[in-house]
């Protein structure tokens, strides 16, 4: 199974997005690098709306990640409520 | 170690890069604009020909009749670089989304009156596809002119048409729905008051001069489309039928044609005032392409204005031609 | 909130739909062919436009939204940066290169993807595609004038940033970079979007960005930490529209693969051979190092390109060939390149130097293989030169590859001890390369490689002296010459760090920082 991920700028905006995350995708893990936080993810890795909302306490649109999105790999699904990373293999 | 650096006072050795401060002044602080545009774009030692155009350089000057002794003559009065930018248009998209959202929760497209909605969904709908169109042109003339100066300020102003076709698509969503567009595009697609306009839209697209197909798209097309859509039709007179609903959504529109319009003069002014060439080629263009849009906008302008729009018209060409003059041309 | 229809809600995907495809048309004044001329001739077959999945739904208004946010902060920190001496901070003067490579390096390209952009935005016939594409050609002058201005104060303090935009259409090494966007800019727009779209956003830019970034935070840049991993967050739509364009066109045809596969091979090696500047920069130029070249090949290509080839192998696409030849590179890649500019450092714009005892133990650790026993001994030779006053830098100008355009400083793929050299007989020219791969890019289209602008053939055939020169001059010194048209000052901008008015000032003003005076 092919690894994909997501990193984020790490400050304020991103802790309850990466907490989401995490809690979300128990098979993630987390790698902290210089000012960035790295999750990599087998097969497949998906950010939830609701999650991020509870954490939040506002409302959240999925393309605020934008925001402090570094980088990540994978084919993207995104909707409303969900951002779905993933490969085929 | 936290070393409070502020209180050091240092000399800098220089304020600028070099090749801006051989155009503003050696020990001048440049601003952002300037540090962003002059220069920005290669002009030397290009190593292949474009395979889609051989006949010319990556850059070249020679993609268009005019001539200019510096292209970084032009300036952009707004002073836009891509941080401005952004700001100024996100500054306006919060005003436009609140009007979007005054109109929606208040229902106040269920209160016009059914006759001037039926207009208002008429001639702004298929006028998406007409910016759509500029998109294009815009992309294109950022692409293949020459010269940061004059190729920035196109690529905001292709994305602004974009915006001004996704606002305007919004808007025949409230006023309508899903098939208000259809019926729209329809309509640019078969009704004979729009094939004018489709049809100098889709010539436009075959320009290959990008000076002139700024011309005849920033100068000419969009320079009495706007005024007489946008600020006469639904400012004016739909306002005045009780319309003020319709001009909330159009009201982007209208605020940036202002805006923009700073920047057009301002192009044609430094380029006319160049050389009677350059004078005399941009009377050409604006000439023939305003007389061919003057003569596509009419059946348009009669969806919103009825019989006034002969008399509307004129008047957009009478300010047309004056602000043309302002910048030097004589159309 | 952001667009949304109000009566019947329409999902992002539906509403993103009438708000982009849906604005375009089907010509009838005009055939399809003139508006969109250069679609076809590269042989790529396109049946359903249609088919075109979008891979962000950005609307502009969201778009202007979020960015204005970006840039707001992004300005904010730079501005404070600045104010503060924040340059002082940085943990050794020697860092200050990197930026300096940065910026005459890399910056230009970054406006060289926005006019590229601008051009496949218009030219291509299938309207999602084209909207992508003119976002990214609107974020890439993003990047490139966000550089600009995060490194303005580093110019204003330190050398060799002065003259970035002239250098990079003129500088022997600069052509290395700027040969490729030349290469890309010039091909048609398919062949634009596997270059620059697949091979370098998706492939190879985490191997710039990241560690380059990650590097800067870790030596206490601030500005070029916040500008890089700014400029990092429009990435993410960058690399996506590069693999849904890779994705759409292998499915339209099966024609298409063998030509994909072409340019997958020939821009996987293009790019890599540009980063060998970032190799050098990751191994030597930071002061304190986050990852080595090798770790950074190794995680961003190896694994995560990996896992990417591997999904691709659906389509027929297999992993380029000269990932094998890379993976024998990655123990020498950057101790060749550091070796070259060290010997050539009278002719660049930035300081070289011999690494200390603990970076070289640094670097035989991560690189047990090769260092020790080829490196090492080199670099305590010069240092040992040096110290003895016998500094040597080379003035006689090196061979060139033609594709690459990079000095013929490689080895044999598996030989360290000999360097790798190849040639071709083309219409009674002989052409030099520096590896297989380059010479295969050659012998396919020799027609648009015979006219590369190589800096040392345009040396000696005097095309790089100031206007009016006169080389038969008595006395007349080519390479003071060549350094005035290249705008580049001796004894400024070059030469060794050690000495330098960089390492001067750096002390002078940290010193005023931290003592009484």
């Amino acid at each position: 199974m092919s690894t994909v991920f997501i990193a984020f700028q790490a400050n304020e905006d991103t802790r309850p997005i990466i907490e989401a995350i995490a809690e979300d995708n128990p098979h993630a893990r987390l790698n902290e690098a210089p000012a960035m936080v790295k999750i990599d993810a087998e097969g497949r890795l998906t950010v939830r709306r609701s999650s991020i909302e509870e954490r939040l306490g506002r409302d959240f649109d999925l393309q605020e990640l934008h925001v402090n999105l570094i980088s990540l790999s994978g084919h993207i699904d995104e909707t409303d409520d969900e951002f779905t990373l993933s490969w085929n293999a | 170690m936290h070393i409070d650096l502020r209180t050091v006072s240092i000399k800098p050795l220089r304020q600028t890069f070099d090749h801006v401060a051989r155009r503003i002044g050696e020990g001048k602080a440049a601003s952002r604009y300037q540090e962003g545009t002059l220069d920005l774009q290669a002009t030397a030692n290009f190593h292949y020909r474009p395979t889609w155009d051989p006949a010319h350089e990556i850059f070249d000057v020679s993609r268009t009749a005019l001539r200019m002794a510096d292209w970084y003559a032009f300036k952009d009065p707004r002073q836009f670089y891509y941080g401005t930018y952004t700001i100024t248009r996100g500054r306006q998209q919060e005003t436009a989304e609140a009007n979007f959202d005054f109109v929606d929760t208040r229902g106040l497209a269920d209160m016009l009156e059914p006759e001037l909605r039926t207009a208002a969904t008429r001639l702004l709908v298929p006028l998406r596809h007409v910016a759509w169109g500029a998109n294009m042109n815009n992309a294109a003339i950022c692409a293949y002119a020459y010269g940061t100066a004059i190729t920035q300020p196109c690529i905001y102003h292709a994305m602004d048409q974009l915006g001004i076709a996704q606002y305007l698509t919004r808007a025949g969503l409230l006023l309508g729905d899903l098939d208000a567009l259809d019926e729209g595009r329809r309509a640019w697609l078969e009704d004979e008051a729009w094939q004018g306009l489709r049809r100098y839209v889709e010539d436009s697209f075959v320009v290959q001069d990008p000076i002139e197909l700024y011309v005849a798209q920033n100068v000419a097309l969009d320079g009495l489309l706007y005024p007489l859509v946008y600020l006469t039709t639904v400012d004016d007179v739909f306002a005045s039928r009780g319309g003020s609903a319709v001009a909330l959504l159009t009201s982007f529109m209208s605020e940036w044609f202002q805006e923009t319009r700073k920047w057009v003069d301002a192009t044609l002014k430094t380029a006319a005032g160049e050389s009677a060439d350059n004078k005399a080629l941009l009377e050409h263009w604006s000439t023939h392409w305003r007389d061919r849009a003057a003569s596509a906008l009419r059946p348009v302008a009669r969806i919103g204005l009825g019989e006034a729009a002969d008399e509307m018209l004129a008047d957009a060409l009478g300010q047309f031609n004056a602000r043309l003059a302002k910048a030097g041309l004589t159309v | 909130m952001d667009m949304h229809a109000p009566k019947k809600k329409l999902g992002l995907k539906e509403k993103y739909q009438v708000m982009t495809r849906g604005l375009d048309w089907e010509p009838s004044y005009q055939k399809k062919e003139d508006i969109y001329p250069y679609a076809t001739y590269e042989g790529i077959k396109i049946h359903d436009w249609d088919k075109w999945e979008d891979p962000f739904r950005l609307t502009m208004d969201a778009y202007w939204k979020y960015q204005a946010e970006k840039e707001r902060k992004l300005y904010a920190i730079i501005d404070a940066y600045a104010q503060s001496n924040g340059h002082l901070n940085v943990t050794d003067a020697r860092y200050l290169n990197t930026v300096k490579l940065f910026l005459t390096g890399v910056s230009p390209l970054e406006y060289m993807a926005h006019r590229g952009f601008a051009h496949v935005g218009r030219q291509f016939p299938g309207a999602g595609p084209r909207v992508a594409c003119l976002m990214q050609s609107l974020d890439e002058i993003r990047h490139a004038q966000t550089q600009i201005h995060a490194l303005s104060n580093y110019n204003k303090h330190y050398n060799g940033l002065h003259e970035f935009r002239h250098m990079h259409d003129r500088v022997w090494y600069l052509s290395v970079p700027k040969s490729f966007f030349d290469d890309a800019i010039t091909a048609g727009p398919f062949e634009f979007m596997i270059a620059i779209g697949f091979s370098f956003e998706y492939v190879l830019t985490n191997l710039l960005f990241v560690p380059f970034v990650s590097g800067a935070a870790y030596n206490g840049d601030m500005g070029t930490m916040t500008f890089g991993f700014s400029a990092q967050s429009d990435e993410a739509r960058h690399m996506t529209l590069g693999l849904e364009v890779i994705k759409f066109i292998l499915e339209q045809d099966p024609d298409n693969l063998p030509i994909v596969q072409r340019w997958i091979d020939k821009w996987t090696w293009r790019g890599y051979r540009v980063l060998t500047l970032v190799a050098m920069m990751m191994d030597y130029m930071l002061p304190k190092r986050t990852m080595s070249w090798k770790e950074a090949w190794e995680v961003y290509f190896e694994e995560n390109g990996g896992a990417l080839f591997k999904d691709l192998a659906r389509y027929g696409i297999k992993i380029p060939k000269c990932a094998e030849t890379i993976a024998l590179e990655k123990d020498h890649l950057s101790h060749q390149a550091w070796g070259t500019f060290y010997n050539y450092g009278a002719a660049a714009a930035f300081h070289t130097w011999v690494p200390e005892k603990d970076e070289m133990d640094w670097l035989a650790a991560k690189y047990p293989d090769s260092f020790d026993k080829y490196y090492r001994p080199r670099l305590e030779y010069w240092r040992e030169q040096a110290a003895q006053g016998k500094r040597f830098y080379n003035k006689t100008l090196p061979m060139l590859c033609q594709t690459c355009q990079i000095p013929m400083l490689f080895t044999e793929p598996g030989d360290p001890t000999k360097i790798c050299y190849r040639e071709v007989d083309y219409k009674g020219g002989k052409y030099h390369f520096c590896s297989d791969h380059c010479k295969e890019i050659f012998e396919h289209e020799p027609e648009k490689y015979v006219q590369s602008w190589l800096p040392v053939h345009q040396i000696y055939q005097g095309n790089c002296f100031p206007e009016g020169t006169d080389p038969t001059a008595e006395g007349f010194d080519p390479l003071a010459a060549v350094l005035q048209y290249y705008h580049l000052e001796f004894g400024r901008d070059n030469l060794d760090f050690e000495g330098s008015e960089d390492q001067k000032n750096f002390e002078t003003w940290r010193g005023q920082a931290t003592k009484n005076v």
